[in-house]
């Protein structure tokens, strides 16, 4: 019986029509991340509006990001882009003073060309304030992604000499995290590899723009989110760094594997991180005992898909079809790797991985299966409640903290809501179901 | 170029979906790049929608860009046609595709080749329209394509219904508290006897657009979408129609006028003034609220409005006329409708606001100092912030204006709501001032929730506890007012002299 369940993972390509954030909404947790920055999204209303939309509450917290709207006269090039743009800038700089001006570049400027990377060096020269261009748009990338061309734009920035009173012996060579994380996770991740003796030295982004950190043609990078693989290409490609390849600090499987990984590459003998994995497998009993041999869907639209599929089958659960927007072979091939052996010790058989879903057939399959939890996006959520079958927001995994051993918990604590909750319900045996 | 940080109306596409996706078995179909279906997460969400909601994009990437649609726009709508069997298919331009310039119209027709339903490609212009005047346009276009054809097939029916009848026309989904304002509006018309024939576009057939001839008249709720539908209607069939929004005692009671007089040009005599007189003195509670002690104390209390234009006036009317509350400004950001605007409220306030930028509002408030505000959710929070009392009266909608217990704001019951609003926000500042009176509250710190406070202007200790003894509801207005003094003399210290000298002044 276990031979028929150890062919490898199958791959299947739809048509892309699914339903996900548009990338710009990544400015929503970059600006909150990089404190002295300013977002400047340059586009159309309909890109105001989503952000509007998206970002409900924070939207009237005087945000530090704006639109500047696209006008017919700027569409027809009736109007000098630099011109307005410096306009605008400097309209920035007075009311806000930031520490640099991120211009995110939208489907509208793609479409009639508009040279932000031209525009933006000489811009910055004239108002004396870094503008670094990221093209987040949605005709190439989905949600999370936007993240990924910023952090790549800022890649750029990072200075390379190590200026000589700060430059100390290291026991190994200079350690690169990229991926924005929230503040405590960032430093329950750093307090993780100090237990092993590595010192990270910087982050990619840092809460400020001033302090990006040096990366020479010496340091490693690792990442901590999947979607970052256009980052990872520019830090090896144009920085010449060396990319760890490893699974995701995400959960205790994930951040064991990362972690062992980055010790491996470093040639720094791991210890403890069995016992420390054990121990937090220990805790998340409780939740285990829920979704034990339940069934999951993941639409896809956020890219964490495989590592949380990968989790969640070491939790026991069965993954029925892992949805994802793109998939980068070789950014995520270790995460990959653990996925498929993750099935084979748990015994389950391998998730069919669906790049860009068709969400219309995806519903039907969904019908046919009926697993016991969706994990999906807002569009789906309520009418698949109104049909019986659970499910879990996927946004939430991307703003909840998910990283290293601390936060497994609260994986599960998204994951098991919808099936806690329904077991406090099932008393009140109202037929609601259309 | 505009630097903007918050829009009252969304793009024009929103308006285009919130009309196709309220019709049963109508599908939408986007053109638009991925993350442009954000109206399905705000009809899923704010509205709590069991279904999915209709509309679908056919996703612009990098190959589109390359090459064109092609086959795939003309791929998706036969694709959709046979997947979900919808009676008509409305093609939706995006501001994406719009500038792309492919012939749209062309693929439509290509399509409708081979699907059995309809199909016609929304025809709005995403840089000069935005999302309400688009509503307005699409369902116009919907209608007048419906008409033709039954037109066309000979099987348009004119014929009057025996008993008087009325088309609802602009309901739409996502509409600040329409669902309930539907409900109410259904109870008025059965209370004046008259049938309802259709109601569109919120859970209508388009294949029963053809009846809406059959109506006496039609009835626009809300300026904002269905105008130029009931206008298209009054010139192909001489429909008259009446776009008064029954909201509030005073246009509740002009709307059934209209109505009574609409009847009579049909040889109808109808007498409703036993009716209004019952109404207004049993079931809506506003007017013996107007009488009351409660709304004695309004009198002399100041407020600003602020929304849409429909919803604007009908406050502005309400509180000057109905709870003799001074309105010292009433505004709207619906641009477009300007004169129409300014001609109901120009001799009821002392000021007219036209703008869609928030800061502007912002400021004003801010400048004005209300004792209350009435606007949508953005000046709710400019409340918050300056301390002032807010009710939402308008969209831009929230998931707060999508209440699950009833809360029309047209119709009788609607006045209650509205009177209940009013009070309510008001109380809270008396509240304040009660408590202020009675000790207590003295040691909140007087330097947050401004928005005018200049970092520059610095209280002298003495100053600083002098304007915390000065009543809660007022404070910020003092404030305000002392530090304007301070810096129309070119002083940026505040001590006592300065305080008490600009209280003579100014009277504050």
């Amino acid at each position: 019986m276990k031979s028929t369940q150890q062919s490898t993972l199958t791959f299947e390509c739809e048509t892309g029509n699914y339903h996900t954030f548009c990338p710009i909404s990544c400015v929503s947790w970059l600006y909150q991340k990089i404190e002295d920055s300013f977002f400047l999204v340059i586009g159309t209303k309909t890109c105001g509006y989503f952000l509007q939309n998206a970002m409900g509450v924070m939207i009237f917290a005087e945000p530090r990001y704006a639109m500047a709207e696209l006008e017919e006269g700027d569409i027809s090039a009736q109007i000098n882009d630099y011109e307005e743009l410096k306009r605008l800038c400097l309209q920035i700089k007075r009311d806000r003073n930031p520490g640099v001006i991120f211009w995110i570049g939208t489907c509208t400027t793609e479409i009639i060309k508009m040279d932000l990377e031209g525009i933006a060096p000489k811009l910055e020269i004239d108002i004396n304030i870094p503008i670094v261009v990221a093209r987040a748009n949605g005709l190439d990338y989905a949600f999370t992604q936007g993240e990924d061309t910023v952090l790549a734009a800022m890649a750029q920035r990072c200075p390379d000499r190590i200026s000589k009173t700060t430059y100390t012996e290291k026991k190994h060579k200079d350690l690169i995290l990229f991926g924005s994380l929230p503040n405590p996770v960032v430093n329950q991740l750093t307090s993780e590899l100090s237990k092993q003796n590595i010192s990270i030295s910087g982050w990619l982004p840092s809460s400020r723009y001033s302090e990006l950190p040096i990366i020479t043609e010496e340091s490693y990078v690792v990442g901590v989110n999947p979607f970052l693989s256009r980052t990872a290409t520019t830090l090896m490609r144009r920085r010449k760094t060396k990319l760890i390849g490893a699974p995701f600090p995400i959960g205790p499987d994930g951040t064991r594997a990362w972690i062992e990984k980055i010790c491996s590459v470093l040639n720094i003998q791991s210890y403890g991180l069995e016992e420390r994995e054990a121990s937090i497998w220990k805790t998340l009993d409780k939740y285990i005992q829920l979704i034990k041999g339940k069934s999951v869907f993941f639409m896809g639209d956020n890219l964490l898909e495989i590592s949380l599929a990968r989790f969640l089958i070491r939790c026991g659960m069965i993954v029925y079809e892992i949805g994802i927007p793109y998939m980068d072979k070789r950014y995520q091939g270790a995460e990959l790797a653990l996925l498929e052996k993750t099935c084979y010790d748990m015994n389950v058989k391998q998730p069919k991985i669906i790049e860009k879903p068709d969400n219309y057939n995806q519903l039907d399959r969904i019908k046919d299966l009926e697993p016991d939890l969706v994990i999906t996006g807002m569009a789906h959520a309520n009418p698949l409640e109104a049909k019986g079958i659970n499910t879990k927001w996927s946004v939430e995994f991307t703003f909840a903290q998910i990283h290293g051993f601390t936060n497994a918990k609260d994986i599960l604590e998204l994951i098991t809501r919808p099936l806690r909750r329904n077991n406090s319900l099932q008393q009140m045996n109202y037929n609601i179901d259309s | 170029m505009k630097l903007a940080y918050w829009m009252y109306s969304g793009p024009a596409h929103i308006g285009t979906l919130r009309v196709a996706s309220s019709f049963k078995n109508v599908h939408a179909i986007m053109h638009a790049p991925l993350g442009d279906d954000y109206f399905n997460v705000m009809r899923s969400m704010l509205e709590r929608d069991r279904n999915f909601t209709p509309v679908t994009a056919s996703i612009v990437d990098r190959h589109v860009l390359a090459r064109g649609s092609q086959e795939k726009v003309i791929y998706n709508i036969t694709r959709k046609d046979q997947e979900v069997n919808p009676d008509l298919v409305v093609l939706t331009p995006t501001c994406t595709s719009s500038i792309l310039q492919e012939d749209l119209q062309n693929f439509v027709s290509r399509a409708s080749i081979e699907t059995n339903s309809d199909i016609i490609l929304a025809d709005v212009n995403h840089y000069r329209v935005n999302e309400l005047q688009a509503s307005d346009r699409t369902l116009e276009q919907i209608v007048a394509f419906y008409i033709k054809k039954a037109i066309q097939d000979k099987t348009l029916d004119e014929t009057k219904t025996k008993k008087p009848s009325v088309n609802i026309i602009g309901i739409l989904s996502l509409g600040f508290h329409s669902q309930h304002d539907l409900i109410e509006l259904k109870r008025l018309f059965q209370d004046l006897d008259i049938q309802i024939n259709q109601i569109i576009p919120e859970n209508a057939y388009v294949h029963n657009l053809q009846l809406l001839p059959k109506a006496w008249f039609n009835f626009v709720p809300y300026r904002e979408s269905g105008l130029l539908t009931a206008q298209f209607l009054e010139k192909e069939f001489n429909m008259p129609f009446i776009d008064i929004i029954p909201m509030g005692l005073m246009n509740i009671n002009n709307f059934v006028q209209s109505v009574q007089s609409v009847l009579r040009n049909y040889n109808c005599e109808r007498n409703y003034e036993m009716y209004l007189q019952n109404q207004n003195q049993y079931v809506s509670q506003a007017a013996w609220f107007s009488r009351s002690i409660d709304c004695q104390n309004l009198t002399g209390k100041t407020a600003i409005v602020f929304g849409d234009a429909s919803h604007a006036a009908a406050m502005t009317k309400i509180l000057h006329a109905e709870m003799h509350v001074k309105v010292l400004w009433s505004g709207t950001y619906c641009t477009h409708d300007v004169t129409w605007f300014k001609s109901e409220v120009q001799d009821i306030c002392s000021e007219i606001l036209i703008t869609d930028d928030h800061n502007i509002v912002a400021d004003m408030i801010a400048r004005t100092d209300p004792n209350a505000i009435f606007g949508t959710q953005m000046e709710r929070h400019v409340g918050k912030r300056l301390n002032i009392p807010c009710g939402v009266i308008s969209s831009p909608v929230h998931i707060q204006n999508f209440p699950i217990s009833y809360k029309p704001f047209l119709g009788f019951e609607g006045t209650n709501q509205i009177a209940d609003l009013v009070y309510n926000s008001f109380t809270l500042g008396m509240e304040d001032h009660l408590l202020d009176l009675f000790g207590g509250h003295d040691t909140i710190d007087v330097l947050t929730d401004t928005l005018s406070s200049n970092t520059e202007i610095i209280w002298s200790p003495q100053a600083l506890q002098e304007l915390s003894r000065i009543p809660g509801f007022i404070r910020g207005k003092v404030k305000r007012n002392t530090e304007k003094f301070a810096i129309n003399k070119k002083t940026y210290k505040i001590d006592l002299d300065i305080m008490y000298e600009a209280k003579e002044k100014l009277g504050t």
